[in-house]
């Protein structure tokens, strides 16, 4: 990685930061920065822009942090999770699942820096996938509302499909607009006067 | 008979009180279940929790299973809800500073006012308002009592840091699960102003949630699970025995807070201002009655639809898969023949009815509590619902 890892710990006792910090410190290059009181979470997630957040399971600022950091929020980022014990093999689970990534004695440094990658790789291929989602039903929405449109020139004024469509693009490109703006200036419009 | 184990996740809440009444009185044991109960620090960990089999089922806020229908929770965990365990049950509250700023403005504001409160703190400027959780009904409360204007800056703070909160300054207002509100009180952090109830007088405030398809997988452990659950509610109908059900629930294993304390919510006699002035709120929270454990379909679509306004999807589609998430079929096949009412419908109209109402049930007689808005409008999950 070419610059150092960014990330916010989360941690009220003092020592316990200290531990984190250490432990980060020799596994990964980073930027830490540690938030010690809940006041401050929200200002440092939204000025750092942090490439993770970490946070032990027993604190209960993790649902502050989910709602600050959600994928559904404006500034999202990975979280992950410290776990002292992993009972029944939950942490493991979790991350296979493409759920929180869960460290798992997160103290020992050789442990967090291959968890801390997998956590950050698997968020950004989710985001990847929502993105690619919310493109892919754009444009199958753009897609009804230009064959709408073909199918309103093809009846006012007697075209084929392929000429209905010609015009719609010389339309677009003559008054600089995209495709779909025009297509649906022109469903508007026949929604009026129909 | 050895007993079936079964473990069951909550977030230590007086509303947790049917798991715990559930196991402490034996309900529970009768139906042939030993039941684990497992605290969570939050409700996303809960949730991960459940998700992954760790627990069996958990007390969750009723949103968190339709906000991941909708595609709005992180990870793939299909959820359902089987059972509603507690309506309302939340309390409002303002920081001290801002209560006094109200006060200047609004002399006569009374408590449980919400139609007057909704108007005085519009007037108020901008609020910074707290809740515990991005998908709970405090959240979905305080949208449908205030709108969403840009007013309103609203921010999950976790019930155990609310005090902290306030006394930073961080917010002004808060909606949360008791004891948390009457604990700030008691700091002389906090006055509290409205129940949630004020808003809506049947909101489905925490659920018992599974793994989409534990309960299809597990039909005995389920029908034994909600038969005890439904009893366990029953007993704590009766106002006499809150003050116990108080005493139990501050256990360590459970809140360990003080009994006096929990007892203001379980009893409805709230200390709402920090000289000791008291309001009772009959039904603050329902464990029972009226069918309240029935979990409606119309209530489900109600919180998909507000959800889909928040979240600009399409509401028609939000609210039917919001629908199916409350499995008002599995409650209706587990608990008939058990002297438990059910209803003869799975959707209402939400919000209809102003005074307890006698209604059509396919089994015993089914006296519907008042659920009326603050506003008196109703949703009608036809327009929503059309194949339901």
């Amino acid at each position: 990685m070419s610059r150092p890892l960014s990330v916010i710990v989360v941690e009220q006792d003092r020592d316990r930061a200290l531990l984190i910090v250490d432990a980060l410190r020799e596994a990964v290059d980073c930027d830490i920065h540690v938030v010690g009181a809940f006041d401050q979470l929200a200002r440092a997630v939204r000025d750092r822009q942090p490439d993770i957040v970490l946070v032990d399971i027993a604190d209960p600022t993790r649902d502050a942090i989910e709602d600050l950091t959600s994928l559904s929020g404006p500034q999202d980022r990975p979280v992950a999770l410290f776990v002292d014990r992993d009972e029944d093999g939950l942490a493991r689970q979790a991350i296979e699942a493409g759920m929180s990534a869960y460290v798992v004695d997160g103290l020992r440094p050789e442990r967090l820096k291959p968890i801390l990658d997998a956590a950050i790789a698997r968020f950004q291929m989710i985001r990847r996938m929502r993105t690619e989602l919310d493109e892919t039903r754009r444009a199958l929405e753009e897609r009804k509302v230009i064959d709408r449109a073909k199918g309103i020139l093809m009846k006012a004024k007697g075209l084929d499909e392929d000429a209905a469509y010609a015009l719609l693009r010389k339309t677009a490109m003559d008054r600089k607009q995209r495709l779909v703006e025009v297509a649906e200036a022109l469903v508007t419009a026949a929604g009026l006067l129909g | 008979m050895s007993l079936r184990c079964v473990r069951l996740g909550f977030v230590p809440l007086t509303d947790c009180a049917p798991l715990v009444i559930a196991h402490e009185l034996g309900f529970a044991e009768e139906e042939g279940l030993s039941l684990t109960l497992e605290p969570s620090p939050s409700w996303a960990t809960l949730r991960d929790r459940l998700a992954l089999g760790d627990v069996d089922a958990a007390h969750m806020l009723a949103p968190v299973p339709i906000a991941h229908a909708l595609g709005l929770g992180p990870g793939p965990a299909a959820m359902e809800a089987l059972h509603i365990l507690s309506l309302n049950g939340t309390i409002i509250g303002l920081s001290r500073p801002f209560a006094v700023r109200l006060r200047d403005k609004a002399p006569d504001l009374a408590f449980g006012d919400a139609p007057a409160a909704r108007d005085a703190l519009l007037a108020m400027g901008p609020i910074r308002l707290a809740v515990p959780f991005a998908f709970s009904m405090h959240r979905e409360l305080i949208h449908r009592w205030l709108g969403n204007g840009p007013e309103l800056s609203i921010r999950t703070v976790p019930p155990s840091l609310m005090s902290e909160a306030l006394a930073a300054g961080e917010i002004d207002a808060f909606c949360v699960g008791e004891p948390w509100g009457s604990l700030a009180v008691e700091a002389g952090l906090a006055e509290l102003i409205l129940p949630g109830r004020a808003i809506w007088m049947a909101a489905p405030e925490k659920a018992l949630v599974a793994r989409a398809g534990w309960a299809g997988e597990n039909p005995e452990v389920t029908g034994a699970l909600l038969r005890a659950l439904w009893r366990a509610g029953g007993w704590l109908a009766d106002p006499a025995r809150r003050a116990t059900a108080a005493d139990i629930l501050a256990r360590d294993a459970y809140l360990d807070r003080p009994a006096e304390i929990l007892e203001r919510a379980m009893t409805g006699h709230l200390a709402v201002g920090t000289d000791g002035t008291m309001r009772h709120v009959p039904d603050f929270v329902r464990f029972h009655d009226g069918a309240a454990n029935f979990p409606w379909r119309s209530q489900a679509a109600w919180i998909g639809a507000q959800l889909a306004r928040r979240f600009t999807l399409d509401p028609l589609a939000s609210a039917q898969a919001a629908a199916r998430v409350f499995r008002s079929d599995l409650y209706r096949a587990h608990l008939s023949g058990t002297g438990a009412v059910i209803p003869g419908a799975s959707s209402r109209v939400e919000g209809a009815l102003a005074t307890p109402t006698a209604v059509a049930a396919s089994e015993g007689r089914l006296i519907l509590s008042p659920d009326a808005f603050f506003d008196g409008r109703v949703f009608d999950p036809d327009g929503h619902l059309p194949d339901l």
